[in-house]
């Protein structure tokens, strides 16, 4: 067991108890509007965060249930083909940009990533807090794209479509070059809060997984975001000026924008899936009290996919008429990304081996993860294989693929995350009966709506399709009726969980009996995370070792007292 | 097994479909095992190993060298054949015969347009001889497109800049639908199409019947609806009073048109000529200022056959 | 331990447990900031690289219209001003506030003259009718694509001096509150990592200069 403090100079160290009466709650502290708004407390960016995530995936939600509405019946039903495409592209564009990008890591690792590590607050409160506005500001955008003249491009803005469609695209681009920026500040923000701000004796080794999912995501958002702006730049260009880069009539060529709009977007995948990972690692470890299995082959597993994700944009674009050594290549290449995508599989089930499992609602969204996230994963496979490939792409095979990937994964994991986190940060259980409930038709309504959708892919049925021919109607019937099941799952959760603000319980401040050290504080935690500076000793997920054990801070610390010694003393010069 | 290849794939029409099949039923086949396995394991373990009180302890295993290897190996295996097998099939999908019988496509929205080496054309259906390799070049005037034929398991985008290919070979007469898999607009599931795969004399026959139709002595209406069929008209306009991405030719003739100019005019002909030739004049209220010029493809004659056309269709 | 929290000088924001702690996390954000602009410049790179594989005989054609003299001397200004922005950090790590300002100011007016000279350029091509995109009007040059060169340069050139003038408030700001005793050899973070900035705006012309001007 090691005991004493790691780090080279000697710590007197003292043990805490998590009683409440130390806390000042930070929902408490500097009430109203205004001071929410200029707050700079990463619990309170990472709460305005969440709320506005929620907002657009109801919004990106109910256009996808007007979309299965449309598609119940093979011709026109209560839409036209215009509106049709237009919906789609906002669906797309929404749900990817201003839902499930910022979803985990600006949401919800904002408010974890500082309390994980034992600091006080991000690197650079303000430049978050700056981070959050700009999002505003995209997203706002693309709010006036959508009020002048909606943009049916799809969310990838293909060219030349995109330079000659009459719709609002400058706006929208604009919108999403905005967001961009505040994905890379974002990124940047936590990179350097993970090297430079952990508690002393947290190294790399002692790191929870999220913590590492979210360095991985960081690494991806900073490389690959700038790429993506200067692409939209350039397609902004293309429109307002005609510089030419991707029209053929000048000499451009349309595929290049593809090259350079997937040389993120595709890494973008990555950003949208890999911080999901991290959630998974958290929960399975707490719910099955066991050390996590494989914690080296996870951590890296998740740099090793960002890495490798960076290298295979080209399998978007098999059929789009690059050299076919390109394709050979991308795809051999692609086949790489599921190594370590299995690893992490195969060393979560084998953590629940020899565990002690409670199969709390969080832990059930974790296990509903692993089923979906498999079936996303090994249609990825199907995909990355070039032969099938030529016939599957841009079917519904690739629809209900990168479904199960973004919803089965992302969304299960965000879902799972919130419901584990949602006593530390309200400081209320919900009801866990409804959560089961709303967990089980959350699963079967997903799979009622996206397997049908395999089904009539490989069997031809294109993607963005307004119309189709009656031969898959019974396929879009499920998949139709699939999407209400689902509706009426987030309803209940939607309904549970605003109840449990009010109404809820009071949550402990370890209710799941975790380990890492989001939880060695009150829930919901102190204006400053802890009451006190803390120290680690022991790793995220020694359940061996007790409780008590975890709650250690340097002997004498009472942030309090800090902060007016701060203002106080004058530097000798 | 059947039964399963028969829900999940389309029919399978071309010399190459078995290929492509049989990797997709490998991986899919051995993703099941995967996922049962994984499955089965989790729902094992969750009730093995259930909590049975807030006390239970749980041995510390940290890691497991051996099982770490295997399950990098193992899967790195599957991989490499399932690359090497896709690369095989795919390695089939571009390597034309020599010998194969060329047509070229343009794509534009929302129609396909095939030229046979002849001279003759046709719009949105293909005609091929069966059993025999056809080789398509294929480019577009506008947008990307994709010709995507699910029975032969070919799928190709079509750009605006370059020449594109794939070819196939049918295993005998039929007919398959086309799709576009290309997103393209307004029209863009509405831009299908149909390979009529044809015995060698039946194809013969049909390519000689069509070289020898000569518009220039045949009734004007009948010069319409060919125009019509053949130059992508049907693509968007119906002749049965069906609302499409443009307006039906049913009843058309001297009805009254209102535009997105606020003006009006009657559907006359000097109306309906300038509708071909300069279409972005004037938009109809309820359409969009999508249809492309005919200017400099139609002749005059044509272009009266349409006119003619149309007014039977009111009759 | 102890001592730590009895030196806890001003500037030390309350989630920092150390100046030093705050000094490095400042200069690693603007580390990983500055690998973001190159990979932002890099798509640009990429697009020219591109182009020019596509088109050499029209690079070579099109440089001619650059001037050399005055891109080099604006490489030269450019130098000039990374030399005086890093003795400006010199000089207020040392305490010599009245230095670090005329230095910092000289930065800004070298930075100026950059954006004057690169002023009389674009003029100069205006008048001509080389415009970026569709509003290219010049027909000196025999090249289809001619228009995409001048595209790609402005829109290089253009988001360069876009990164200058935001250096110059930048510095414009750092100078104001060394006047106003912010910064000192105890803390002077936000001078250095303004320097670091200015740095990478110089590196960025150094590249574009051979790669637009000098092309033969």
């Amino acid at each position: 067991m090691a005991t004493t403090a790691t780090n080279g100079n000697a710590l007197k160290i003292q043990q805490f108890s998590s009683s409440e009466e130390f806390s000042h709650n930070f929902l408490k502290a500097k009430p109203g509007i205004w001071n929410w708004m200029t707050t700079v407390d990463h619990k309170k960016i990472g709460l305005m965060y969440l709320a506005s995530v929620v907002f657009f995936f109801f919004v990106g939600g109910m256009l996808a249930i007007t979309l299965r509405l449309e598609l119940l019946s093979p011709a026109q039903n209560f839409m036209d083909a215009d509106t049709y495409n237009r919906i789609f592209t906002l669906h797309g564009a929404v749900m990817v940009f201003l839902f499930i990008i910022p979803s985990i890591p600006a949401a919800l690792g904002n408010f974890l990533l500082p309390m994980m590590i034992g600091a006080k607050d991000v690197a650079f409160p303000r430049l978050n807090l700056a981070s959050f506005y700009i999002y505003s500001i995209g997203a706002l955008f693309t709010l006036i794209s959508t009020g002048l003249n909606p943009i049916d491009t799809g969310w990838t803005f293909y060219t030349p479509y995109s330079t000659s469609t009459g719709t609002a695209v400058i706006w929208m681009t604009l919108g999403v070059f905005v967001m961009g920026f505040s994905s890379i500040l974002t990124g940047l923000n936590f990179i350097v809060t993970l090297h430079k701000l952990r508690a002393p004796g947290l190294s790399w080794g002692k790191l929870p997984l999220f913590c590492w999912s979210i360095y991985a995501t960081s690494i991806i958002q900073v490389l690959a975001t700038p790429v993506l702006a200067i692409t939209l730049l350039l397609l902004i260009m293309e429109r307002a000026l005609g510089i030419g880069i991707f029209d053929p009539a000048m000499g451009g060529d349309p595929v290049l924008y593809q090259h350079f709009f997937w040389f993120y977007s595709h890494p973008a995948v990555y950003i949208m899936i890999v911080p999901a990972f991290g959630i998974i690692s958290e929960l399975i470890a707490t719910f099955s009290k066991k050390t996590i299995f494989g914690y080296w082959p996870i951590a890296l597993s998740s740099l090793a996919i960002a890495f490798i994700g960076s290298l295979v944009w080209g399998h978007h674009m098999f059929v789009a008429g690059q050299s076919e050594l390109a394709v050979v290549v991308f795809s051999f290449l692609t086949f790489f990304v599921g190594i370590p995508t299995g690893i992490k599989i195969l060393n979560w089930v084998a953590t629940m081996y020899r565990g002690s499992i409670l199969l709390a609602s969080p832990m059930l969204y974790a296990l509903y993860f692993l089923f979906l996230f498999t079936i996303g994963g090994v249609t990825g496979i199907m995909l990355g294989a070039i032969g099938v490939n030529v016939h599957l792409h841009d079917t519904y095979y690739v629809v209900a693929h990168f479904h199960y990937v973004m919803m089965g994964g992302t969304v299960f994991a965000f879902l799972g995350g919130l419901h584990f986190w949602w006593p530390k940060i309200t400081g209320k259980m919900y009801n866990e009966f409804w959560a089961k409930v709303a967990g089980v038709i959350l699963f079967f309504g997903f799979n009622l709506t996206f397997l049908p959708q395999f089904i009539m892919g490989s069997q031809g049925m294109p993607r963005r399709y307004y119309s189709y021919i009656e031969q898959f109607q019974s396929m879009h019937v499920y998949s139709t009726y699939g999407s209400w099941v689902l509706l009426l799952g987030f309803l209940i959760i939607g309904a549970y969980l605003l109840h449990s603000m009010f109404r809820g319980e009071k949550a402990t401040s370890n209710p799941w009996n975790a380990r890492s050290l989001d939880w060695m504080t009150s829930s919901p935690p102190d204006e400053h995370n802890f009451p006190y500076s803390p120290v680690v000793i022991h790793g995220p997920y020694d359940y061996h070792k007790p409780e008590s054990e975890f709650l250690l801070g340097i002997a004498g610390s009472d942030h309090h007292e800090e902060i007016t010694v701060g203002t106080e003393t004058k530097v000798k010069q | 097994m059947d039964y399963i290849a028969r829900l999940l794939l389309p029919p399978q029409e071309s010399t190459f479909a078995h290929e492509v099949d049989a990797l997709f039923h490998f991986i899919n086949f051995t993703s099941l095992i995967l996922l049962v396995g994984i499955t089965f394991a989790i729902i094992y373990f969750a009730i093995k190993y259930r909590r049975r009180s807030d006390e239970d302890t749980t041995p510390l295993i940290t890691h497991n060298n051996t099982l770490e290897v295997t399950w990098t190996v193992i899967p790195l295996i599957l991989i490499l054949i399932v690359f090497a097998w896709g690369f095989s099939s795919y390695n089939t999908l571009r390597a034309v015969p020599d010998d194969a019988y060329e047509v070229y496509v343009r794509a534009y929205s929302f129609n396909w347009e095939f030229t046979y080496p002849n001279g003759v054309r046709s719009t949105n259906d293909l005609y091929v001889p069966a059993n025999r390799p056809v080789k398509l070049v294929m480019r577009s005037s506008d947008v990307i497109h994709s010709f995507f034929v699910p029975d032969f398991r070919i799928k190709q985008d079509v750009i605006p800049n370059r020449y594109t290919q794939q070819w196939f070979q049918t295993k005998g007469p039929g007919s398959h639908v086309i799709f576009c898999t290309e997103y393209c607009g307004v029209g863009h599931s509405d831009m299908m199409g149909m390979v009529y795969a044809l015995e060698e004399e039946e194809f013969n026959a049909w390519l000689e019947e069509e070289a020898s139709k000569d518009i220039e002595s045949m009734p004007l209406v009948e010069v319409g609806e060919l125009v019509w069929r053949s130059e992508g008209c049907m693509g968007c306009h119906s002749v049965d009073g069906a609302s499409g991405i443009g307006p039906t030719f049913q009843g058309l003739w001297m009805r009254e048109r209102n535009f997105t100019d606020g003006t009006s005019a009657v559907a006359d002909e000097d109306y309906i000529r300038e509708s071909i030739l300069q279409p972005r004049a004037r938009v109809n209220v309820g359409y969009q200022n999508i249809m492309p010029t005919y200017s400099g493809i139609l002749s005059d004659r044509q272009i009266e056959g349409i006119i003619e056309y149309i007014k039977e269709l009111s009759e | 331990m102890a001592e730590q929290a009895q030196v806890r000088a001003p500037h030390v924001q309350h989630h920092f447990a150390s100046s030093d702690q705050q000094f490095d996390s400042a200069k690693m954000g603007m580390w990983v900031f500055l690998f973001t602009e190159i990979a932002f410049f890099g798509g640009l790179f990429v697009a020219y690289i591109i182009f020019r594989a596509w088109n050499p005989e029209l690079f070579t054609l099109a440089a001619t219209q650059l001037s050399t003299p005055l891109g080099a001397t604006n490489t030269l200004v450019l130098i000039a001003s990374s030399l005086t922005v890093a003795l400006a950090i010199r000089a207020i790590q040392t305490d010599k506030k009245r230095q670090s300002i005329i230095l910092l100011l000289s930065t800004v007016g070298l930075a100026m003259v950059f954006m004057i000279i690169k002023a009389f350029e674009y003029a100069e091509k205006f008048a001509k009718g080389i415009a970026p995109g569709a509003y290219y009007t010049y027909e000196g040059i025999a090249h289809e694509s001619a228009s995409v060169f001048f595209s790609i340069y402005y829109m290089m050139t253009g988001l360069h001096a876009l990164h200058v003038v935001i250096g110059i408030g930048i510095l414009l700001w750092i100078a104001w509150k060394v006047h106003r005793n912010h910064f000192s050899s105890e803390y002077y973070t936000p001078v250095e990592i303004s320097g670091l900035y200015w740095h990478l705006v110089d590196v960025i012309w150094i590249f574009l200069f051979p790669l637009l001007y000098l092309i033969e």
